[in-house]
């Protein structure tokens, strides 16, 4: 087994992440004006935590920083210091830089300690000059970051960690006397508040015990009046004679936290003399010897009725005796592996209850029977739990784009733009997987947005827009996808430049007559960057192409609208979960396959005077005055030779891009049913046109399609086009 | 037969590292994210001690504190105040609530411990 506490180090780093996130939250928050009484409070909360398990594992830097960070915004919290522009800017760069240090400690980088003094300066600027009383600068003191060594327990002579107030106010204690004292009294009558507290005083006693063999004589005061009678408080007393050679300051440890609800003598005996003792006590008095503590009978000083908490039957071995925590938080934090296997699981189970409804619909079992109002249900539950079990993987996109504000800022800052992020939808669920391989593409386009989309300033004031830029990252579920919407407010795409581009590059024809959505689209091709001079900032070698190609890894289109002097919007359509899809389950040329449902537009039967032929053998069907590109699904796969087009024919109209329609001929229609994708990557590698394989109902095996790749590869010219041909 | 602890502490690893620090010793030990729900696991467990944290949403451990002192079940359980702050403010405030003792961010094992078995025995 691993060591537990580098589980627990590793822990507190994700906690750490989700502490910043919510920090990051909180300060956005009051940047943005929506905050209320509690945001600040979460944010000093979340920083203040950060601190507690730094300490806890002596990262001193991470503790520091998080110090200082914590006390400015503690001032915030207790209104000594207002919370501004400047205040808040520094906040949030603050943040940056604790999750810097958090990722430094985590992967045991060097700490840039320039740039978290800097700011440990600008911070401490503000209590300084603020400061009255909110923080306190001793408080530093008190704090000592330190190791916590599991492994080795201090022996009881260790400075105790319990810290009360000064022990000033405690009775007075004889310091001055022989470490060879061969006994101490110790006077105790404690306040009947020490019993509210929670403090027992037959524990004090039994660690007083830990000291040496005790003489214990208890007294109860005769009551002064009838309230006295149910008032124990105040009228036990015990007198304990100690035989050790520890100092009075080990007896006034024990008592540390009974200071101010007791009085409490501690005199140093010269020669024990216990009979001395009790003979100075009352008769009422009955002297306990108690050699060993464990050995205290519960029974022998009559604990006050409030503090008898302990009866035998509440006592802990009949409680519960599991270890675990208690139903620890509404959150549980599961193997990664373990949710696989579920949805495996879940896989497994859908193709079983298919291949059941199959069999059952061969039985010819009339449909109002009990078994097919059982499989009815048997199916709802199947989906039911189909649904939840891909939830489980589902995340929101928040912590996404937080990410993506710190990108707004630092690629701002390096070219010296203001830029504002609006973001909307955060809540908005998508599969884990999705969100970890969305951080690269979403990351270029904004970049590419800051860089590219937005004007600079003096272009934006003469064009009368706010100088500050506007980029709006956005997450929305639409008609059964997820769509990430990346908008900014800037100049839009500068088509004359893009045409002028793509003809230098050789990527079309001088003379090709390209619509604005064409023109759009060349931004994703291969080798295409607008910018003239490589930047600093979107000049990283990866152009559109690649975030087209990231994108479409996860069964995602990118698509883009741009009007000029408006902004350029980037729309990315995901599916919401990477493991079932809904499927049209079609056959060509003997083969059964399997067409994902939402990238069908719309099914046809064809009419044989709407089909054209233009050049090079190349098909074209008319679909409501507009032309498409036909395709034999059959060819393209290699199943057979071209065939001729029947009336009748079923055609599967697909939409490759925004605007575009192409149709693929197929042979029949089985089904439209939900399918377990099961990858295939692993075995065979990419395979062109084929995204997945599936179980079918019957255990057949079946190819998924991934249409828009086929039509990409087809071996005919570019259908984008071949449409501009035909019409 | 082990002594009962709840720890009310929102940050996972100070849970974590409490459970680790008690367990190790034979403490059967009960955990709870904020003083909200570490009263709700106190609907249906009396434990022999309460390790509170005092910076924690929903109910603060001062609010905690002052909720297990006035139920009947449950106020005269031994609670410590486990936090990074020590003002003396915050110290007395936590006694007004009926905190039992007070233990600084970050600890040792053994202090904990002995903390501990001072208040329940």
């Amino acid at each position: 087994m691993s060591d537990p506490m580098q589980e627990i180090m590793a822990s507190f780093f994700i906690e750490c992440e989700e502490l910043h996130e919510s920090l990051v939250d909180a300060l956005q928050a009051l940047a943005d004006g929506d905050a209320d009484v509690e945001t600040i409070n979460v944010a000093f909360r979340a920083v203040h935590s950060i601190k507690g398990g730094a300490g806890a594992f002596g990262l001193d830097d991470l503790v520091n920083f998080a110090h200082q960070f914590e006390t400015v915004m503690d001032a915030c919290r207790s209104g000594d210091l207002a919370m501004d522009d400047p205040l808040n800017s520094l906040f949030l760069r603050c943040s940056d830089v604790l999750s810097d240090l958090i990722r430094c400690s985590r992967d045991g980088e060097p700490i840039d300690t320039a740039m978290s003094g800097g700011l440990i300066e600008e911070l401490a600027a503000y209590v300084s000059s603020d400061n009255e009383g909110g923080a306190e600068p001793e408080e530093e003191i008190d704090f000592q970051p330190m190791t916590l060594d599991l492994g080795e327990l201090g022996g009881p002579g260790d400075d105790m960690a319990v810290d009360l107030p000064s022990l000033d106010d405690l009775p007075p204690i004889n310091l001055d006397f022989p470490s060879t004292s061969p006994g101490l009294l110790v006077e105790f009558r404690p306040d009947r508040e020490l019993y509210e507290s929670g403090n027992e005083p037959l524990f004090l006693i039994k660690t007083l015990a830990d000291l040496g063999p005790c003489q214990t004589t208890v007294t109860l005061d005769p009551p002064k009046s009838i309230e006295d009678l149910k008032n124990l408080g105040g009228r036990l007393s015990w007198s304990i004679l100690v035989e050790t050679v520890s100092q009075p300051d080990a007896v006034a440890e024990i008592f540390e936290f009974t200071d101010g609800l007791c009085q409490l003598n501690v005199t140093p005996q010269q020669d024990a003399e216990p009979d001395a003792v009790i003979s100075e006590l009352t008769e009422e008095t009955t002297p306990v010897v108690t050699p060993q503590a464990d050995d205290i009978p519960t029974a022998a000083p009559p604990a006050p009725a409030e503090t008898s908490k302990a009866n035998p039957i509440d006592s802990p071995s009949t409680k519960r005796s599991e270890s675990k925590p208690a139903k620890a938080s509404p959150t549980v934090r599961v193997d990664l592996e373990r949710i696989e296997r579920l949805v495996n699981l879940v896989g497994e189970l859908v193709i079983n209850q298919a291949m059941l409804s199959q069999s059952i619909a061969q039985e010819d079992i009339p449909p109002n029977s009990p078994v097919s109002a059982g499989l009815d249900e048997f199916m709802q539950l199947t989906r039911n739990i189909q649904e939840s079990v891909m939830m489980i993987r589902a995340q929101p996109v928040k912590s996404l784009f937080q990410r993506m504000s710190r990108i707004v800022r630092e690629s701002s800052a390096a070219i010296d733009k203001r830029v504002r992020l609006v973001t909307d939808g955060e809540t908005t669920e998508i599969d884990k997987t999705a969100i970890e391989r969305l951080a690269d593409p979403l990351t270029h386009m904004i970049r590419n947005a800051v860089d590219h989309g937005l004007e600079n300033a003096a272009t934006r004031r003469e064009r009368g827009k706010n100088e500050q830029g506007e980029i709006r990252l956005s997450a929305a579920h639409r008609s059964g996808r997820v769509v990430i919407e990346v908008a900014d407010d800037g100049g839009g795409i500068d088509r004359e430049k893009v045409r002028a581009k793509a003809i230098e590059k050789g990527l079309i024809a001088e003379d090709a007559a390209l619509s604005e959505s064409e023109t759009d689209q060349l931004l994703f091709l291969p080798g295409f960057s607008t910018a003239t001079e490589v930047s600093s900032l979107s000049g990283r070698g990866v152009g559109m192409d690649v975030v087209r190609t990231q994108i479409s890894s996860l069964g995602g289109r990118v698509s883009i609208e741009s009007s000029p002097g408006v902004g350029t919007t980037f729309s990315i359509s995901l599916p919401l979960t990477l493991a079932v899809l809904d499927g049209m389950v079609i056959t060509v040329a003997g083969e059964t396959l399997v067409i994902p449902l939402n990238a069908i537009v719309e099914t046809l039967s064809l009419a044989v005077d709407d089909l054209r032929t233009v050049a090079e053998g190349q098909k074209v069907l008319r679909v409501r005055e507009q032309f498409v590109s036909v395709l034999d699904l059959g060819t393209e796969l290699g199943y057979r030779a071209q065939i001729p087009v029947e009336e009748g024919t079923i055609a599967l109209l697909i939409s490759p891009e925004e605007g575009v329609l192409v149709a693929l001929l197929v042979d029949t229609i089985e089904d439209q049913r939900q399918v377990v994708i099961k990858g295939m990557q692993e075995s065979y590698g990419r395979v062109p046109g084929v995204a997945a394989a599936t179980i079918l109902g019957d255990g057949q095996i079946a190819l998924i399609l991934d249409p828009n790749d086929l039509i990409q590869n087809s071996s005919g010219d570019d259908v984008v086009i071949l449409q501009k041909k035909a019409s | 037969m082990s002594i009962s602890v709840l720890a009310v502490d929102d940050s996972r690893t100070m849970r974590d590292m409490i459970n680790l620090a008690l367990s190790s010793e034979g403490f059967e030990v009960h955990l709870a994210e904020d003083g909200e729900h570490g009263l709700e696991v106190l609907d249906d467990l009396a434990p022999d001690a309460i390790i509170t944290d005092i910076n924690m949403p929903r109910l603060d451990g001062f609010g905690f504190i002052d909720a297990v002192r006035l139920r009947d079940e449950t106020k005269t359980i031994p609670i410590l105040v486990l936090t990074t702050e020590s003002s003396p403010d915050l110290k007395a405030r936590a006694r007004l609530s009926g905190a039992t003792g007070w233990i600084v961010k970050p600890f040792a094992q053994d202090k904990l411990v002995r903390a501990l078995r001072m208040v329940v025995g």
